[in-house]
């Protein structure tokens, strides 16, 4: 293993571990290491990365195997898969088979709501990334206020939105 | 499954009573369905498939379930599929459920991360991935609204919300010891106060 593939393996298996909370919570960690700690790519890049993540069906951290897929190739896809994807399942079974001795409920509980702030806060930290990081034109910015606004407000499909935007952003008005 | 047989008796007299256990093979192609379709969020299309379509576990078994992969970290679709095919089939059955999801998918990215590349210097095509990536940053804007509303009679959980979000958004501290030094804290000052 060359020393890329080292760094998304141990990038991705840190944060598989810290996914509390989902994918959406480790962004804006995987977008300090991958554009200002390796210098992988440009912050452009990396949006346009996680844009096509969004666009793909699945888990929402498809974004990590396509990063390996990126930086380093066949191999990079398939140690960044196994990295995101191999240590919180590992964990998941080794807690599955603990779950009798969890019965203490309250403890649990306080663990699980204690937490969610913090899911709350990183959620809100990848948002406010990835908005600044894409919004580079007047257009760009009215097209995601519209789709934070029609994606709270109703139960449009996700899909329809990503294929405005990207219908309006072909058009290439106000770009 | 994961529960006791004390809380078994709180099972929904209502739900529906299970398959026989599915083998590895079954395992494979339920997630694999599962990721090819889930557009834009597979975790209500999973509750269909596992409860409803392949009734793999009641619906009581599947809300269990998915309370301790979200307690878990790691995408909780993930987890859920590692759980189940742990539970049914062991390490072989939590394998081929884990790569039945995430096949169809990786395959996907890799053919838009492929086009994209391609075409990287056109600009229409640098336009429209403008506009999708504008696209995704709304529709993450609304999921950051949804799951920090329920928040905002809690004042200390938006307070501890907030304090996360300034330290890795504005002071872009690594996430490790963010965590380490914020869960905790919150973890107890929310068992304190109740709130």
């Amino acid at each position: 293993m060359n020393s890329t593939l080292v760094s998304i393996a141990l990038l991705f298996s840190q944060l598989s571990l810290l996914a509390f909370g989902g994918g959406n919570t480790i962004l804006p960690e995987m977008h300090r290491q991958a554009v200002d700690v390796y210098h992988w790519m440009t912050d452009s890049e990396f949006v346009a990365l996680f844009a096509l993540a969004q666009a793909a069906p699945g888990p929402n951290m498809m974004v990590a195997p396509l990063i390996g897929w990126q930086v380093a190739g066949w191999s990079g896809l398939a140690v960044a898969t196994l990295a995101m994807f191999g240590p919180s399942s590992i964990v998941t079974c080794v807690a599955l088979r603990l779950w009798r001795r969890f019965k203490d409920q309250s403890w649990r509980r306080a663990i699980q709501s204690g937490l969610v702030p913090i899911s709350v806060g990183l959620v809100a930290a990848s948002a406010l990334l990835i908005v600044q990081a894409s919004d580079r034109a007047w257009i760009l910015g009215a097209v995601t206020a519209a789709c934070a606004i029609v994606a709270t407000r109703t139960r449009v499909h996700p899909l329809w939105l990503l294929a405005a935007g990207g219908a309006i952003g072909w058009s290439g008005i106000g770009q | 499954m994961i529960l006791s047989d004390g809380e078994r008796e709180g099972l929904d007299a209502a739900s529906a009573p299970t398959a026989a256990a599915p083998t590895v093979g079954e395992l494979f192609r339920g997630f694999l369905m599962l990721g090819l379709m889930g557009f834009g969020g597979v975790l209500p299309l999973s509750r269909h498939m596992i409860v409803e379509e392949r009734r793999w576990l009641t619906g009581r078994e599947f809300t269990e379930l998915l309370g301790l992969c979200q307690f878990l970290p790691g995408g909780n679709v993930i987890n859920v599929a590692a759980a189940l095919g742990l539970h049914f089939r062991g390490i072989p059955g939590a394998i081929a459920a884990l790569a039945g999801l995430i096949a169809a998918p990786t395959a996907i990215v890799v053919v838009l991360g492929a086009v994209y590349s391609r075409y990287q210097s056109d600009p229409h095509v640098v336009h429209m991935f403008a506009g999708l990536a504008a696209a995704a940053a709304g529709l993450l804007v609304s999921m950051a609204v949804k799951i920090a509303w329920p928040l905002r009679r809690k004042p200390v959980a938006l307070g501890f919300a907030a304090i996360c979000f300034i330290a890795v958004a504005v002071f872009h501290f690594p996430l490790l010891p963010t965590m380490l030094v914020l869960a905790p804290l919150s973890i107890f000052a929310i068992r304190k106060t109740g709130t």
